[in-house]
């Protein structure tokens, strides 16, 4: 398909989106449009679909197929130790006041296929606190919950993952942490037997439980400033008093009305610490 | 919030820091359009391309913030590990989905989606580069009636790209540094 008129193209879309919200439930109101309608753009190109129309009609017939345009377009590119210099700010910063705890809960909040959180177990094992830490890893995208409790990873991207690894602090032999095989990496599992996964919706879920630390990385940049509004309000609530958020190297709090209970731990990390 | 009538995107991979320079350091701090500059860099490590720039050129020099507005007069640097698009109320997204052409940012992605809010007001420069991408991103702006300028592949220090341009978009301008410098000050 080639998108000869953009405006048309747009509220082709944007009635899509209507459609999968009474559907499915799944609520895109809240997303940046830029970056939505290029993946709907590019889901459609490389499903050789030849109109929005048909697009449309598979979509709202077929849940199967729903479930993988869903995949892509919400973007659930990750990748381990991404910003090494955040893992290691983690590492030597926040780790050691969270080892003050007797026990220790942390949200991974959009955790994708898990890369991001099998890099969270490895520095929470290899600082001694993997045995009393409980993850919490969700995701709106009950796909990718089930490839991140796999725990295998392409083989391909083993160098920028060992280079990451030491670049965090790491501090043992990298290949120890996982068996290669088919041409991929499975992670051994001990890393996330205190792993919950579950399917949670930022746009339109609750607080469940209180945290010392929330991961949301990268996020967020999908999100107009009214819904990240609304994730940041659910991230307070479900916070501890001196806990620490987490998020992507470009996000900030500084435009929400919450941004002076805050603190930052690391500036240039966006490693953020709630007043007591 | 400042006005302008047209965005300048502007793309580049090897050899594309020094030749955006080039054009650059000769526009006076009050330019009246906003540059988008989207280089091909490194993904995970810390970069001083910002303080290159802010040390060479007049305009305002400014890493990517998503949702922060276009501003006249600045140098707005896509963020490393990031593809950059345009909104149509003129601010910035992020985005980490798939490298396009290996690279993340894209020259592709921040061309076609400032076309997609800029139409016939946007001109794209591509530079320098050991790479395809930026072509389509090219294509894109001048079927939506954008302007396309091409660096000179003779006077690029890698022609890849600018060639690789040039033979997707034959109603493209071919210039040399000097002369795309030039036309910037002339319609402003």
């Amino acid at each position: 398909m080639k998108v000869e008129d953009e405006a048309k193209f747009e509220q082709e879309a944007e009635h899509l989106m209507e459609q999968v919200h009474q559907k499915y439930g799944y609520d895109f109101r809240g997303y940046s449009r830029a970056s939505l309608y290029r993946r709907i753009k590019r889901f459609v190109g490389n499903t050789g679909i030849e109109s929005m129309e048909v697009l449309q009609q598979t979509v709202m017939a077929d849940s199967y197929f729903f479930e993988g345009f869903l995949q892509e377009i919400t973007v659930n590119v990750t990748e381990m130790f991404r910003d090494p210099s955040f893992f290691l700010s983690l590492r030597k910063n926040v780790l050691p006041i969270l080892s003050t705890y007797p026990f220790i809960k942390i949200w991974d909040a959009g955790c994708s296929t898990g890369e991001e959180l099998f890099s969270l177990a490895i520095l929470l094992k290899e600082e001694g606190l993997l045995d009393r830490t409980k993850i919490y890893a969700t995701d709106v995208n009950q796909k990718v919950l089930r490839q991140a409790k796999e725990g295998i990873f392409p083989a391909g991207n083993i160098a920028a993952y060992t280079s990451g690894y030491y670049a965090s602090g790491g501090q043992q032999e990298f290949s120890e942490y996982y068996v290669s095989n088919y041409g991929s990496l499975k992670f051994k599992s001990y890393l996330i037997k205190n792993v919950v996964f579950y399917p949670h919706n930022l746009a339109t879920d609750a607080s469940f439980n209180e945290f010392h630390l929330i991961l949301c990385r990268n996020v967020l940049i999908y999100f107009t400033h009214q819904l990240q509004e609304r994730v940041f309000k659910l991230f307070d609530e479900s916070m501890v008093d001196l806990g620490y958020l987490a998020l992507g190297k470009k996000e900030t709090l500084a435009l929400s009305v919450l941004n002076s209970r805050y603190q930052l731990t690391d500036k240039n990390n966006r490693i953020y610490r709630k007043a007591g | 919030m400042q006005s302008y009538e047209k965005v300048v995107v502007m793309g580049g991979s090897w050899g594309g820091i020094q030749a955006s320079l080039k054009i650059l350091q000769g526009l006076p701090s009050g330019f009246a359009l906003p540059v988008v500059l989207v280089l091909h860099r490194l993904r995970n490590t810390e970069s001083e391309l910002q303080h290159i720039y802010e040390k060479k050129v007049k305009l305002q020099v400014q890493e990517i913030d998503e949702k922060k507005p276009l501003l006249p007069g600045h140098v707005h640097l896509a963020p490393a590990n990031y593809h950059v698009l345009v909104e149509k109320d003129k601010t910035f997204s992020l985005d980490v989905s798939d490298l396009e052409n290996y690279s993340r940012p894209s020259i592709d992605v921040t061309f076609m989606s400032a076309a997609d809010v800029m139409g016939k007001q946007l001109i794209g420069i591509l530079l320098s580069g050991a790479s395809r991408d930026g072509s389509v991103g090219l294509k894109y702006i001048h079927d939506k009636g954008g302007l396309t300028i091409v660096q000179d592949p003779a006077e690029a220090e890698v022609s890849t790209m600018p060639e690789s341009a040039i033979k997707l978009i034959p109603g493209c301008s071919v210039m040399g540094l000097g002369r795309i410098q030039e036309f910037l000050l002339s319609i402003t």
